[in-house]
């Protein structure tokens, strides 16, 4: 549907490096960053999980490789990338929700505090079944 | 408009997507933490990711569904973004590019299943 | 007794300027312009037009962020140029643009027309089942029924959204936050059964699809429409439909 058609002679702006332009496009960036670090880690466990169907000496050799300098690091920018991606999950959240009856921030504060709770039991849980 | 508008193909890749982010919005942190920073460097017992430990713990129906769920929704959250984040830095993402990463998505979930099953009960 | 006359300052403003007879691409051009606390940067381009220069070309009517003309990027910011104050900016200079991502026409005016041709894609006129005989008396609606909408409603088409929207930059077919917004608003509708006539531009890869959730369409929105919530609450009933169970989650009020 073209009613309106477009003028004559106008200058069209290149969209090159948009995101640089402005703190919030960069924030955004690195919220959509995050997906690099989740599936790098993923695959860390999909490793791990292929040695761990090898066997004992297979197993403790990828246990052996999570322990070096390189991964630590990788999986401490990992935390921090997959912390942003919690947090600003839980911030749009309310985007894609319906219209709700109550405060957006508190729906965002639910699910933080749900994200809290989960490691929290996790965390226990482990320390349980291990003790 | 002459020609009615094609349907999307977005939404089961979406859903995926969705559903990998709440998991991984959810416990992302505390299995990066445990797995990559507190065990490793000892902050909890080497004992928790033992190899008997993990071993049930994968070969346990719930602990098989929990290890599937996490890899493969981790994949598909992971690539929908980044197929999306290519566009959004200006690289072309024509069928070829959402083929790669859904398709290396799709392969990440099926040997995870594969192993799942070599490790058996 | 009046008020003792505060000294004026002076502030620099830099327009973009662009003539399409003359120029082959655009370029800047500063202009000292004095100015006190009440006036808005719209004053100040009229001052420029009325006292320095008056080739300067921008639009502007009702001057009190209503009638969404004066829509124009502000040190890199889509506002309303009626809506800011120099005050706020001075010591430093400002930079003004037209508005992001549409066709410059000429110096602060752009091309609307692509986003006039979504407006018509969206279909934003209520569309009954049946066509009612005047005779059958005025549509009835509650105060509930009209929360669903109002809000979407208030949208005054002034495109800052569409300035703000990286992805409307990258791929200008996207249908775009106003137009997605404005499309919800008749969805919403109780008076409306036009969502079957809707779904095609919804549910196209240009439709909600082209949306990232960069959310920066309404922060930017001078009449908190919040397009983006918009368009994501179709994302979900867009995917329900796709897997054949619109029903399911149908907008209060609105006929699915």
């Amino acid at each position: 549907m073209s009613r309106f058609k477009p003028a004559a002679h106008t200058y069209t702006r290149t969209t090159t490096g948009w995101w640089r332009k402005n703190p919030y496009f960069t924030r955004y960036m690195a919220r959509e960053g995050s997906a690099v670090f989740l599936s790098m880690y993923a695959l860390v466990l999909l490793a791990g999980l292929n040695s761990l169907s090898r066997g004992e000496a297979s197993y403790n050799a990828w246990r052996a490789s999570l322990a070096t300098p390189l991964a630590i690091v990788f999986h401490i920018v990992a935390l921090a990338a997959i912390t942003y991606h919690s947090i600003t999950w839980f911030q749009v959240m309310p985007k894609t929700a319906p219209r709700l009856p109550f405060n957006a921030k508190m729906l965002t504060a639910g699910g933080l505090a749900a994200a809290a709770g989960c490691s929290a039991i996790i965390l226990g849980a482990l320390l349980w079944a291990t003790r | 408009m002459g020609h009615a508008l094609k349907r999307s193909g977005e939404p089961p890749f979406w859903a995926l997507f969705g559903a990998g982010g709440m998991l991984s919005a959810l416990i992302g942190p505390v299995l990066i933490f445990t797995t990559g920073i507190a065990v490793p460097l000892g902050l909890l017992p080497a004992r928790t990711m033992s190899y008997a430990h993990v071993l049930a713990f994968a070969q346990n129906p719930l602990g098989k569904t929990a290890i599937f769920a996490v890899i493969a929704l981790f994949l598909f959250h992971g690539c929908h973004r980044m197929v999306h984040s290519l566009h959004d830095v200006g690289i072309r993402t024509g069928p070829t590019a959402r083929m790669v990463f859904y398709g290396a998505a799709i392969f990440g979930t099926f040997v995870a299943m594969a192993l799942l099953v070599r490790i058996g009960f | 007794m009046t008020a003792p006359r505060q000294a004026k300052r002076t502030i620099e403003i830099e327009c973009l300027r662009y003539n399409p007879e003359t120029d082959g691409a655009p370029r800047h051009q500063a202009y000292q312009v004095p100015f006190d606390d009440d006036m808005s940067v719209l004053e100040g381009l009229q001052y420029i037009k009325d006292h320095i220069d008056g080739s300067l070309t921008f639009r502007w009517s009702c001057r009190m962020a209503i009638c969404g003309s004066c829509g124009m990027m502000v040190n890199g910011e889509p506002v309303l140029s009626c809506h800011i104050f120099l005050r706020d900016y001075y010591p430093k200079k400002i930079s003004v643009a037209p508005l992001e991502h549409f066709p410059i026409m000429r110096d602060l005016v752009i091309d609307q027309s692509d986003f006039l041709n979504k407006l018509d894609a969206v279909k934003p006129y209520l569309i009954p089942k049946h066509e009612t005989p005047l005779a059958a008396g005025t549509n009835v609606q509650t105060p509930r029924q009209m929360e669903e909408y109002y809000q979407y409603s208030e949208c005054i088409n002034c495109l800052l959204c569409y300035a703000a929207c990286p992805q409307y930059g990258l791929d200008p077919e996207f249908t775009g936050p106003a137009a997605l917004a404005l499309l919800h608003r008749y969805n919403a509708d109780s008076r409306d059964q036009g969502f079957a006539a809707r779904s095609d531009v919804v549910n196209a890869e240009h439709g909600v699809w082209g949306c990232t959730l960069v959310g920066y369409c309404s922060e930017v929105c001078p009449k908190n429409v919040d397009p983006a919530h918009a368009i994501n609450q179709n994302k979900v009933t867009s995917t329900l439909d796709y897997f054949g169970l619109r029903k399911l989650l149908a907008p209060k009020g609105s006929s699915l």
